[in-house]
C-alpha cells in the first residue's frame, strides 16, 4: 500500500497529468483550507480537458491530492456530471422534472432516442452524441429544456430538435 | 420609492448592469453605510428586525440564524459565509434569474452577510448547469475586487473578504446545507447530522451560515433603504417581497417580484394568464415539487408563509407547478417520485428502500397494474418516510406531494386501478 492508500499496481496504471491540468488543480488547491477538497474540481478540470475521467485519470488524480482512490471514486460516482465513461462530443442532458413533463418532456425524449437511435446513458454510434436525462434545469417558464454541452435550448418542440441537432452536427 | 429590490435592476433582453452602472442605480450603498460605522452587530440587528425568513425552502429567520454564530474573542477566529445557489428543486427557477439577471446584488448582499457574521472567506456554490450564472457571477466578481469591494481592508474597515465561485457537478442532495458542507470539502454530497449546527461547526469545523441567493439578495436593500421601507413592502404578514414563479399549462408562465401577502389569484390570473384555452386548474404545488398539492378553493389565500402552512402546505421556494385538467395527477406525482428516488444520496434506509419501491408503484400504476394493495403501500409510506423517520428533509419533502395527491386525486388513483389503464391517455 502506498500513502494513498491505492495497491501498487494502481499507481503504475496512473497515467501522467498534462501541465494544463496540474495548473488549473494547483490553483483551486489555494482557493480551500484543505487540498482533498479540490478532489472534484479535480475531476471536472481532468474531464474538460480528457472528456472523461478515466481509470488513469482518476488514480493519477487521487495520487496527486492524497486522496484514497476508493474515497476519490466515491465521489466520481456520485456526482452524475462527471462521466466516468467516455461520452459524444455533444452532451445532451434533457431535462425530465415535473415542469417539463407536464410540458412534454416524454414526447421530446422519444423523438430524439428515435433521431439519434440512442437511449438515456447511450452515445451514437458516430460519437457525436451522448443522452441524458437530468433534474430540474430551472427553467420551468420556458419548458421543456434541455443542454447541449453548456448551452440551454428553451421551448423545444420537435422542428426545433432537428434544427438543434443539425445545429451541432455541423460544428 | 423602491417597490421591487430584487429585480428592479434586471432586464434580461439588456444583460446584467456592470459594476459601474448597478453604483448608479444605488448599487453598493450599502458598503457606505457600513464604511461609515456599521458595526456587524447592527448589521445583524437590522437584519433581525427587517424581518427577513429564509427564502431556500424552510423559511427560517435569517437574523436568527446569523446570532447563532459564535462572536467574541474565544470564538473560531475563522468563519465562513456560503451561498447555496444550487437551485434544483423541481419546478424552481428563481434564483437562475437573479444571477444571471443582476449578480452584483447578489455579490453586495454576500458581503453584507460575510461582514455581519465577521466570515473572511464566502464560497458560492452554484450547480454545474448554471454556465450563463457562472459566468456573470465571475464577471462580478472580478469587477467587485477591482473597485475593492472584495479583498483587504474593504473601504478603510478593516475587514478582509474573499469569494470564491465552486461550480458543482450535479445532485439535487447537494441543496441540503449539510450535504452541501460535505461537497465543498470535496466528500460525497451526505447530509450530515445535526446538531451540531452548520452554524456552530460547520465548513471544516468553523462557524458557518448557509444562506439562499434570494435571501441573500434581500440584504443590499435593507442596509441601503432601512428597515421601514423594508417594512412598507409587504402586503401580508411576513416582510419583504419574493419571487414568485408559475409553470405548467397557464398562458404566460414567468417568475415575478411581488409583495409577500399577494394573492395567489393575483399571481396565477394576472401575471401568469390563467390557464390555457380548454384546460381548467385542478390543482397546484405553491413552492416546489417537495410541497403539498392545494387546490383551486386555495386560490383566494394570500402568498404568505403562516397562511399557506395553515391550508396544509408551505410557501417554501415560491414557484407554483401547475396540474391541469388534462394531465394526469398519478402521472404528475410519478415523476416527482422517480425524480426523488433518482435524487436520493443514499445514506439512510428508509430514503434509499422506500422511495424507489414508491417510485416502482407508480410505474404500475402508468403501466395499469396498480391495485388496491399498491395504494395501502403508498399509504403507508407516507408516514415511513415523513418528518422524522429520515436522516434529512429529502424524503419528507417527497411525502408532501404524495399524501396530498392520495387525498386529493384518490379518484384518480382509483380510476387507474378500476381501467387497468390511465385514463389520461388517448
Amino acid at each position: 500500500m502506498t500513502s494513498s492508500g491505492l495497491i501498487a499496481s494502481s499507481v503504475t496504471r496512473a497515467r501522467k497529468l498534462s501541465a494544463e491540468e496540474l495548473n488549473e488543480i494547483e490553483h483551486e488547491i489555494t482557493l480551500y483550507a484543505d487540498k482533498k477538497a479540490v478532489g472534484l474540481e479535480a475531476l471536472k478540470i481532468v474531464q474538460k480537458h480528457q472528456g472523461w475521467v478515466s481509470d488513469e485519470s482518476l488514480l493519477a488524480i487521487s495520487q496527486y491530492l492524497d486522496i484514497p482512490g476508493s474515497d476519490l471514486e466515491g465521489v466520481a460516482t456520485f456526482f452524475n456530471l462527471i462521466f466516468r465513461r467516455p461520452v459524444g462530443k455533444n452532451v445532451i442532458l434533457l431535462c425530465n422534472s415535473v415542469s417539463c413533463w407536464i410540458m412534454g418532456c416524454d414526447e421530446i425524449k422519444d423523438y430524439i432516442k428515435e433521431k439519434l437511435g440512442i437511449d438515456f446513458g447511450e452515445t451514437s454510434e458516430d460519437g457525436e452524441f451522448t443522452f441524458l436525462p437530468v433534474p430540474c434545469l430551472g427553467d420551468c417558464d420556458r419548458a421543456p429544456s434541455m443542454m447541449v454541452g453548456d448551452n440551454l435550448h428553451r421551448n423545444l418542440t420537435l422542428e426545433k430538435i432537428d434544427e438543434i441537432i443539425q445545429q451541432y452536427r455541423n460544428q | 420609492m423602491i417597490t421591487k429590490p430584487l429585480t428592479k435592476n434586471i432586464d434580461m433582453a439588456r444583460g446584467p448592469l456592470n459594476i459601474s452602472d448597478y453604483q448608479a442605480v444605488d448599487g453598493y450603498q450599502s458598503m457606505q453605510v457600513i464604511a461609515k460605522g456599521l458595526s456587524p452587530q447592527d448589521t445583524l440587528e437590522l437584519v433581525k428586525a427587517s424581518g427577513l425568513k429564509g427564502r431556500g425552502g424552510a423559511g427560517f429567520p435569517t437574523g436568527l440564524k446569523w446570532s447563532f454564530v459564535p462572536q467574541g474573542d474565544n470564538s473560531p477566529k475563522q468563519k465562513y459565509f456560503v451561498v447555496n445557489a444550487d437551485e434544483m428543486e423541481p419546478g424552481t427557477f428563481k434564483d437562475r434569474l437573479l444571477m444571471e439577471g443582476d449578480p452584483h446584488l447578489l455579490i453586495e448582499g454576500v458581503i453584507i452577510g460575510s461582514y455581519a457574521i465577521q466570515a473572511s472567506k464566502a464560497y458560492i456554490f452554484l450547480r454545474g448547469e448554471y454556465t450563463v450564472s457562472e459566468r456573470a457571477l465571475k464577471k462580478a466578481i472580478d469587477e467587485a475586487y477591482e473597485k475593492g469591494y472584495l479583498g483587504s481592508n474593504i473601504l478603510g474597515t478593516g475587514f478582509n473578504l474573499d469569494v470564491i465561485l465552486h461550480t458543482s457537478a450535479g445532485r439535487y442532495i447537494c441543496g441540503e446545507e449539510t450535504a452541501l458542507l460535505n461537497a465543498l470539502e470535496g466528500k460525497r454530497a451526505i447530509p450530515r447530522a445535526k446538531p451540531p449546527f452548520p452554524q456552530v461547526s460547520g465548513l471544516w469545523g468553523k462557524p458557518t451560515i448557509v444562506n439562499n441567493v434570494e435571501t441573500i439578495c434581500n440584504l443590499p436593500g435593507i442596509l441601503t433603504y432601512g428597515v421601514d421601507w423594508y417594512h412598507g413592502l409587504t402586503k401580508g404578514q411576513d416582510h419583504g417581497t419574493k419571487l414568485f414563479g408559475v409553470s405548467g399549462k397557464v398562458n404566460t408562465p414567468g417568475c415575478w417580484e411581488l409583495p409577500l401577502g399577494t394573492p395567489i389569484r393575483e399571481l396565477f390570473e394576472n401575471h401568469a394568464g390563467g390557464m390555457r384555452d380548454g384546460l381548467e386548474l385542478k390543482g397546484f404545488l405553491p413552492g416546489g415539487g417537495s410541497t403539498d398539492f392545494m387546490l383551486p378553493e386555495h386560490l383566494d389565500l394570500n402568498l404568505d408563509y403562516d397562511e399557506i402552512t395553515k391550508a396544509g402546505s408551505r410557501l417554501a421556494t415560491g414557484t407554483m407547478i401547475i396540474l391541469d385538467s388534462g394531465t394526469c395527477p398519478v402521472g404528475m406525482v410519478g415523476n416527482l417520485m422517480k425524480f426523488f428516488s433518482q435524487e436520493s444520496c443514499g445514506f439512510c434506509t428508509p430514503c434509499r428502500d422506500g422511495l424507489p419501491w414508491v417510485d416502482e408503484i407508480f410505474n404500475e400504476f402508468e403501466n395499469g397494474c396498480g391495485s388496491e394493495k399498491d395504494l395501502e403501500i403508498l399509504h403507508e409510506h407516507v408516514d415511513y418516510l415523513g418528518p422524522g423517520r429520515t436522516f434529512c428533509a429529502l424524503a419528507p419533502g417527497a411525502t408532501a406531494p404524495l399524501g396530498s395527491g392520495l387525498k386529493y386525486f384518490a379518484e384518480d388513483f382509483h380510476r387507474h386501478i378500476k381501467d387497468k389503464r390511465c385514463p389520461y391517455k388517448h
